[in-house]
């Protein structure tokens, strides 16, 4: 059944002239896990801020349209019930951290402590997220001094401490160091593992068709597209649209422009390599 | 001579941390290099040293001769230009038009040159669409081109990108690497910091690869994907048609999709119809 059912959905944000979402309807399914993609300025973030419940509670504007999340109607929902349920990581870190805490550990700490966590209790998941998402070394430092990628693992480790069911997740790679991204996809990774609902929106696309379930092509505010994977990254007209794809469907095109044609479009370096394999004498 | 120079440069925060050993390195006017390397490898403090933000603890930078020691950071930055990672330490301005024209202002330009300038950098950005707007309320990949203009619009003779390919969709690598070119025809050199290996593949021919505080590679960027002790060292990663390339043993030289299509031209392959 789905947990997340958007029907009609528009919304303009307060004084806007044009609305950033329009008709949008989609429906998401508990446990998956969504690459939302497509250009800059095309409503990635406000989809976010939508299934957060920030929209309409906290930016108002207008919105138009019917949506629920876990069967209740967004405008009714309490956003701090929501908060506990949907945890949103920024696209930009230095929004997330909140100022007020003098080290990591403290930073990371914050949520848990405003749930009321038992101290011990927060003390052992502190540690235990801080090796997942490998910042030990950091935990004593001033979250202020950080560098811009350390400031997005650290935004990302004190989301992860408060272990929602859902996890939004606008940009969370755009500081970090190749090495840096892939960490955090496999922390996404466990994640999904542990039956987590993902909606992740993220440029690199090569990691995204990797590990998402289904993709969400967002541009000038519509659903351009939604399906599974391949599904999605077989319809090449999507570039037209601002919509990048991975190196290994380009690959695989540009050889398809000079004669070797192939079954299928392959998504990622293995399905890329197994393809070619098999062409070669 | 028209260059950038560093000679056995050292550079120490105040805080006693070091964060560049030993750095050897030219850039010539009108050349294009690119930086790459991980996190806190020190790639931008090394580009702060070009445009004399930062001053060598140890050695010295020579930018078209000046010893960047002998002149105030200004007078440097007036030949390199340094777009910030963050737009946002850059960015101080109420609208995007006063951001570009502020230093064509501060040089006391004529009002008619100011606009030329602001309207010509932004074209090159495809931002004029912004330029009444506040920075602040446009996407911060588009500040990130806001203050890219607002270099451009100073016009120096070398340009500093850090990480221009941070969020940038589609479209916007797309302006960047047009931005390339058109500097490229304008002799101006520039100097790229970008995790982005496609980007670095299908724009550079000369790469810089830094690895703890150091310049562990310099050369052409082909030479420098074909050799796996620096990309082990450096912990980059091949582009995948490279990495495909390998995987099927066509070779280590192979940079970019163009570069595999003609290896593969090469090779005996079963038709698939």
């Amino acid at each position: 059944m789905a947990f997340i059912k958007l029907k009609n959905i528009t919304y303009t944000y307060p004084l806007a002239k044009e609305p950033a979402l329009r008709n949008m309807s989609c429906e998401l399914e508990r446990g998956k896990f969504y690459g939302v993609i497509g250009e800059n300025a095309g409503g990635k973030t406000t989809f976010c801020n939508l299934l957060r419940g920030l929209i309409p509670h906290f930016y108002r504007g207008e919105l138009e349209g019917e949506m629920t999340i876990d069967g209740q109607e967004i405008r009714n929902i309490d956003v701090d019930i929501l908060s506990t349920q949907i945890g949103y990581i920024f696209q930009n870190p230095f929004t997330q951290i909140s100022g007020v805490k003098k080290t990591v550990f403290e930073e990371i700490a914050l949520g848990m402590e405003n749930l009321g966590v038992p101290k011990e209790e927060i003390i052992q998941q502190v540690i235990e997220i801080a090796e997942l998402v490998k910042i030990e070394d950091l935990l004593q430092k001033d979250p202020n001094q950080l560098s811009g990628g350390q400031r997005q693992k650290v935004a990302f480790a004190s989301i992860i401490a408060m272990d929602t069911d859902v996890f939004v997740i606008d940009e969370p790679t755009s500081q970090l160091d190749p090495q840096g991204t892939e960490s955090i996809f496999e922390i996404i990774d466990k994640l999904k593992k542990q039956a987590k609902t993902i909606i992740l929106v993220e440029h690199k696309i090569d990691l995204v068709a990797e590990y998402a379930d289904e993709l969400i092509v967002i541009g000038q505010g519509e659903i351009l597209a939604k399906g599974d994977v391949h599904q999605v990254l077989s319809d090449f007209s999507l570039q037209t649209r601002g919509v990048m794809f991975p190196q290994a469907a380009l690959l695989s095109k540009a050889l398809s422009e000079k004669g070797f044609d192939f079954p299928n479009i392959p998504v990622t370096k293995s399905e890329c390599i197994q393809m070619l394999k098999e062409r070669m004498r | 001579m028209e260059q950038i120079e560093l000679k056995h440069v050292y550079f120490q925060y105040p805080n006693g941390y070091l964060a560049n050993e030993d750095l050897n390195l030219t850039v010539k006017k009108g050349e294009q290099i690119a930086i790459v390397g991980q996190n806190g490898a020190g790639k931008t403090t090394a580009v702060k040293l070009m445009n004399g933000l930062h001053k060598p603890s140890k050695g010295e930078v020579i930018v078209d001769g000046k010893n960047t020691k002998k002149f105030t950071t200004a007078q440097i930055a007036r030949y390199v230009g340094y777009v910030f990672q963050n737009p946002d330490d850059q960015i101080f301005n109420q609208s995007v038009y006063a951001e570009i024209a502020y230093m064509p202002k501060y040089y006391k330009m004529s009002a008619s040159e100011i606009k030329n300038r602001v309207e010509e950098s932004a074209a090159l950005l495809k931002i004029e669409s912004f330029l009444d707007k506040n920075p602040f309320e446009i996407p911060y990949v588009m500040r990130k081109f806001v203050t890219i203009a607002a270099i451009l619009a100073t016009k120096p003779q070398y340009i500093i990108l850090d990480e221009p390919t941070a969020g940038q969709d589609l479209k916007g690598i797309e302006v960047l690497a047009d931005l390339l070119k058109i500097l490229k025809k304008q002799n101006i050199g520039t100097v790229t910091i970008t995790h982005d290996m496609d980007f670095v593949a299908n724009n550079f021919e000369r790469t810089v690869v830094m690895a703890n505080k150091r310049i562990i590679a310099d050369g052409k960027t082909r030479d420098i994907f074909g050799e796996d002790d620096i990309l082990r060292e450096s912990k980059i990663k091949r582009t995948l048609a490279g990495e495909v390339a390998v995987e099927l043993g066509m070779g280590k030289c192979i940079l970019n999709i163009p570069d595999f299509l003609q290896e593969w031209s090469k090779l005996e392959v079963k038709d698939g119809k």
